[in-house]
């Protein structure tokens, strides 16, 4: 039971463990997984975590107790204390738990061997009782057949016979005797009677025993020779009892007493072993149970002794039980207690444990016991000592646990301070390096206006077609390298989630021009087929942010123009119920069946993980476009393409390519502005297709492409290209200038077609791959072309890719590079068409100088320096200015009170007691009150010239151009800034703004 | 009394001499681009305010800085007049020296604030003699009745 108990106890402790364990690293899983859990979001993860939650909802209690207590250190010290104290505990329980567990066995051990021996000593006393009460019986046999009966009904043959047969009821006797008692008186007659003497006994070797050689017995008053004897003990016939010392004392004894004596351990005659002889007294009469010694004395006739060879016999019931083996048993007579004689058993070494039964064999006179001892010694403890080691080992491995959890948490904690100092670190970096991409981009962008602002009064000057063209590029480029450096402000502004966007009609060709116009040139030096194709369902104006719309195409083509060695490029604008629709009913374009005939990425694909069209929620006046951006470049490769969108990410090392890495992640996050989604879909070697989707508002009248539209209206135009979807291409730029347009796949079918058709053709275009094809047809074909019968001879136009034109041909028509676009095409064909209208009409007043902007105005100049004061306003004088000086702030505010006189007002920043930022603040605090004022009625509008709402422009002059004083002038209400000394394009540029 | 050729040319070395020793740059051009006929004393006029306020403001430096506490708030207001100026009409080493100035005012360190009097006075002695030797030339070739040749 105790056994079963220990079990139980076990089991608790165990499950305790393994609750604490549990605990434990539940706190490490719990904290790893909600981290884990905040960066990826994972449905059986966060199950996970709820699990845990529900249960560790205590330990985490304990866990959040944890981070409460005071300093790093303390805890580590805490947790090095309670570690000691539970290995110690672990210890401590270990050892009582082999204690325990020893002593209980122990306890059974020393119960197993009390048994054993009680029950050996048990039968030893029962066998020997029913041998005592044999015997008994025996000396009743006798008192009645030899002394009752006369002459006697026994000899010694026949009493040998008896015995023999019956010495199996009584096993623990080896013999029997009966000696009779012989008075000395009687002696002489009896020893005739017997035919022998009776001897003396004396003890004699074993070998050496010969009954004749025994002395006879001497004279005393009474004798007791052996009459009758079993055949085993036949040699004490003859031997007087009482000459034996101990079988003299026992005589006298067992007559005295009546009942069965023993005598102590003694050598056997003859056989020398050691035994005891119980002897019994055998009388004439029946004795009360009161009767006194002396009348059981003169009542006694013989004496009747068995022989027990305690040695054999134990051995034979030892035998009996069979598990001799395990113990030693020794059977001592006790009765001297100081020095028990052994009767059975060798002397064994002590081991240990010894059980102590007693004996009774009848005779109170004599006391015996056994001992028992186990042969061998306690085995080991396997139980006890595998459990307490298991304990142990289960208390280090715990605090190992836990010894490792309060590292790993330091670890963790202090790992976590050093991010946290690492995060604040980079966000500084991070922050410095915005603010220095903001200043550069800043500090270039001030010159670039300048630039830009010149290339516009440099279209405005008389230019022939091509140089207008260069100027426009020039300019496009310009305009590019500002939306860069714009680029990356409005990186800087994504990032704080500030960037707006405009909402302003716009054209969607121009854009589209604007954009293959700056790529026009790389395009033809590269040979690349460049187009913009827009389907004829998309309204020409829309209503969006045609900056940051053009800012994605740019940055698309601008990447695919990077990544594109030959092939095309290629850009089309789709409504997307259009392609929607096209897609399940279309079915997929053969692979030749591309601009430039190589293969592409499938374009579908790169709108798969687009959101269906239903979905996208949107106003009923609004369009969605789908703008795709195809290019045969070498692609981008697999691994990469996960991460397209991240900023800063780019495929392989800058330097071949350039670029900064943010134009994906800008657009990316643009397209989402416009309500869109961007997708793309590459093969490596093949090329890139990325498409994304915009919402736009649709104005409610369309505006008309008036000027091409009147002068190419209604006339004919043939477009030779076997090749359909560049000639789709042709075809939707030539009829957006409003003539009508046919498509044919070779010279032979225009000819036919020339010949044949009634109505007039007044351009053919043809590609320059099918001009180059078979030349002599080509030149033939110009002839006949030449001398068709017709009013007006058709243009002839070469639609080329490149801007070298091969071998020198004389017949060769005018060329008209690619990418084709609305104004370049216009022009051209104007030209061709021999009038100057354009020129005209492009050739008005070039757009005024600076002198032109100031001349006649008013302006304020404000500065404490006299000799700046003269010199700034000496310059604006020199442009014609009408200029006032004022050498202080409060000068300036005097004269700058609404209705204001003057048209402008530079004025310098710093300047004794007050600065031009304080002034400019009390001037529009003034302009303010007076609007409002205007507003509310107080102030008539007649006496303010009619303006409701006052705004002189003020501008600051100074000689630190950095951000931050440019931005404290817009703070303070200043519409811009001129260096000092002026500069005469900064000047130019910060005017215009107010003067154009 | 020298021919007007002579005179000329003797004009245009001096002040291509001023030009390369830094005397000058190109503001100082600037401000003769701004003299026109509406305006034929430009030039002198806004030289001479310059001349004036300088020696103000030299004036107004020297008893600053030998105040007791020197106010370098004021001190530093007026470098800065004085580099605006200098600026204005192109004395470009009067320029130089008064940033270095500027500096010193910063750090409050007396020492660099003296000695950047001492050179920026020294520059700008240097500068009037030049710029007055040049309007004195200016002013012979007119006398002799040749126009002032324009420096490209």
């Amino acid at each position: 039971m105790s056994f079963i108990h220990l079990i139980g106890f076990g089991l608790k402790v165990g499950h305790l463990l393994l609750m604490l364990c549990y605990s434990f690293l539940t706190v490490i899983s719990l904290n790893s997984f909600i981290n884990d859990s905040q960066m990826k979001p994972n449905k059986s993860r966060k199950i996970w975590v709820k699990f845990l939650e529900i249960f560790s909802s205590k330990t985490s209690k304990i866990h959040h107790y944890y981070q409460y207590i005071g300093s790093a250190k303390f805890r580590k010290t805490w947790w090095r204390k309670l570690l000691i104290l539970w290995i110690a505990f672990g210890t401590i329980l270990a050892l009582w738990i082999f204690w325990y567990l020893r002593s209980e066995a122990l306890e059974k051990r020393k119960e197993t061997l009390a048994n054993m021996c009680d029950e050996r000593a048990r039968m030893l006393q029962d066998q020997f009782n029913v041998s005592m009460n044999h015997v008994q019986a025996m000396s009743i046999l006798i008192s009645t057949f030899h002394h009752g009966k006369n002459p006697s009904a026994i000899d010694q043959e026949t009493f040998a016979k008896y015995t023999e047969r019956t010495a199996f009821e009584r096993p623990l006797t080896s013999g029997v005797a009966y000696a009779v008692r012989v008075l000395d008186s009687e002696r002489e007659q009896f020893e005739k009677q017997q035919g022998w003497t009776i001897k003396k006994m004396t003890p004699v070797n074993k070998d050496k025993y010969n009954p004749e050689e025994l002395e006879p017995s001497p004279v005393q008053p009474e004798y007791a020779p052996v009459i009758f004897a079993q055949d085993t003990v036949a040699h004490v016939i003859s031997l007087d009892m009482l000459t034996g010392k101990e079988d003299r004392e026992n005589v006298l004894r067992a007559r005295a007493l009546g009942k069965g004596v023993l005598t102590a351990p003694l050598a056997l005659i003859k056989s020398n072993r050691l035994g005891v002889i119980l002897t019994f007294a055998v009388y004439k009469r029946d004795l009360p149970p009161n009767a006194t010694p002396e009348e059981r004395i003169e009542a006694t006739d013989g004496y009747l002794g068995g022989v027990f060879d305690i040695e054999s016999l134990v051995e034979k019931l030892l035998q009996q039980l069979a598990s001799k083996q395990t113990i030693y048993v020794n059977v001592f007579d006790t009765t001297n207690i100081s020095n028990p004689i052994s009767m059975y058993g060798i002397d064994v070494l002590d081991t240990g444990l010894q059980h102590i039964s007693p004996l009774n064999f009848g005779d109170p006179s004599r006391k015996h016991e056994m001992r028992c001892r186990f042969k061998q010694k306690q085995p080991w403890q396997i139980l006890a000592i595998s459990a307490s080691f298991g304990i142990f080992v289960i208390t280090l491995l715990v605090g190992h646990i836990f010894h490792a959890t309060v590292n790993r948490i330091t670890k963790v904690e202090d790992d976590y301070k050093k991010m946290l100092d690492l995060k604040k670190r980079a966000e500084e970096a991070d922050v410095a390096k915005s603010e220095f991409l903001a200043n550069v981009s800043h500090e270039i962008r001030t010159p670039m206006t300048g630039v830009l602002g010149m290339l516009d009064t440099l279209m405005d000057t008389n230019l022939d077609v091509t140089q207008q063209d260069h100027v426009r590029i020039a300019q496009a480029s310009g305009k590019a390298l500002v939306s860069l450096i714009n680029a990356v402000l409005d990186k800087a502004k994504i990032e704080s989630g500030t960037i707006e966007l405009e909402a302003v009609r716009f054209n969607l060709w121009e854009i589209l021009d604007d954009v293959l116009s700056l790529f026009s040139g790389k395009s033809q030096k590269k040979e690349i087929e460049l187009a913009a194709y827009i389907s004829a369902k998309v309204p020409e104006t829309l209503i969006g942010d045609p900056g940051r719309f053009r800012q994605i195409i740019t940055n698309l083509v601008g990447n695919s123009m990077k990544f594109t060695k030959k092939g095309h490029i290629f850009v089309t604008v789709h409504l997307l119920e259009e392609v929607m629709k096209s897609i399940d009913a279309e079915p997929e374009p053969s692979s030749n069946d591309t601009l430039s005939g190589l293969p592409v990425a499938d374009r579908n694909r790169s709108w798969e993980g687009f959101r269906p069209a239903g979905q996208i929620v949107c106003p009923p006046e609004s369009i969605t476009l789908i703008i795709s951006v195809e290019d045969t470049g070498v692609g981008i490769p697999l691994d990469a393409q996960p991460r397209i969108f991240t900023p800063y990410m780019q495929v392989g090392p800058s330097i071949y390519h350039g670029g900064t890495g943010i134009g994906l992640s800008i657009s990316k996050y643009l397209v989402n502005l416009m309500n869109g989604e961007i997708g793309f879909d590459s093969v490596p070697q093949i090329g890139s297709t990325f498409t994304f989707t915009a919402v736009f508002s649709n104005p409610k009248e369309q505006q008309i492409n008036g000027q091409s539209m009147s002068e190419f209206c209604n006339m004919q135009a043939v477009v030779v290209d076997p090749r359909p979807i560049r000639a789709e291409v042709s075809r939707c730029h030539i009829q957006q200038l409003g003539m009508h347009v046919e498509i044919v796949s070779s010279l032979t079918s225009m000819l036919t077609m020339l010949t044949n058709g009634s109505q007039t053709v007044h351009f053919v275009l043809i590609e320059e791959e099918v001009w180059d094809q078979d030349l002599s047809n080509s030149v033939e074909f110009s002839y006949k072309l030449r001398n068709l019968n017709q009013e007006i001879s058709p243009k002839l136009f070469l639609l080329s890719n490149s801007i070298s034109n091969g071998p020198h041909q004389n017949n060769k028509p005018t060329v008209i590079t690619k990418p084709l676009r609305i104004s370049m095409l216009a022009a051209s064909l104007q030209r061709a068409m021999g009038d100057n209208k354009s020129n005209s009409s492009n050739g008005e007043v070039p757009k005024l100088s600076l002198s032109k902007l100031l001349i006649g105005r008013k302006i304020l100049v404000v500065d404490d320096n006299n000799v700046n004061l003269l010199v700034a306003a000496g310059a604006l004088k020199k442009y014609g200015a009408d200029v006032v000086c004022a050498d202080n702030g409060r000068k300036a505010i005097a004269l700058l009170k609404p209705p204001h006189l003057f048209d402008a007002c530079f004025m310098d920043i710093q300047m004794p007691e007050m600065d031009g930022f304080e002034a400019t603040k009390k001037i529009r605090e003034i302009e303010h009150s007076v609007n409002f004022r205007i507003k509310n009625g107080s102030l008539s509008l007649q006496d303010y010239a009619d303006i409701s709402n006052w705004h002189v422009p003020i501008l600051a002059m100074t000689a630190d151009v950095i951000q931050a004083t440019h931005e404290r002038c817009l703070r303070s209400g200043m519409d811009g800034y001129v260096s000092k000394p002026f500069e005469a394009n900064q000047l130019y540029q910060e005017v215009s703004r107010f003067f154009l | 009394m020298a021919s007007v050729p002579q005179l000329q040319r003797q004009l245009i070395e001096y002040t291509a001499s001023l030009y390369d020793e830094k005397y000058l740059d190109d503001q100082f051009l600037q401000l003769q681009k701004l003299q026109d006929e509406s305006n034929p004393e430009f030039v002198v006029e806004v030289v001479s305010l310059f001349f004036e306020d300088s020696e103000k403001l030299l004036n107004n430096l020297a008893t600053a800085l030998q105040q007791k506490s020197v106010d370098y708030k004021q001190v530093d207001s007026h470098v800065h007049q004085f580099k605006g100026s200098s600026s204005s009409i192109g004395a470009q080493r009067v320029t130089n020296v008064c940033v270095h100035f500027r500096n010193y005012c910063e750090e409050k360190n007396l020492d660099g604030c003296l000695q950047c009097l001492q050179q920026v006075k020294h520059e700008y002695i240097l500068v009037r003699n030049k710029l007055e030797a040049l309007f004195r030339l200016e002013q012979q070739i007119l006398q002799a009745g040749g126009s002032i040749p324009m420096m490209e």
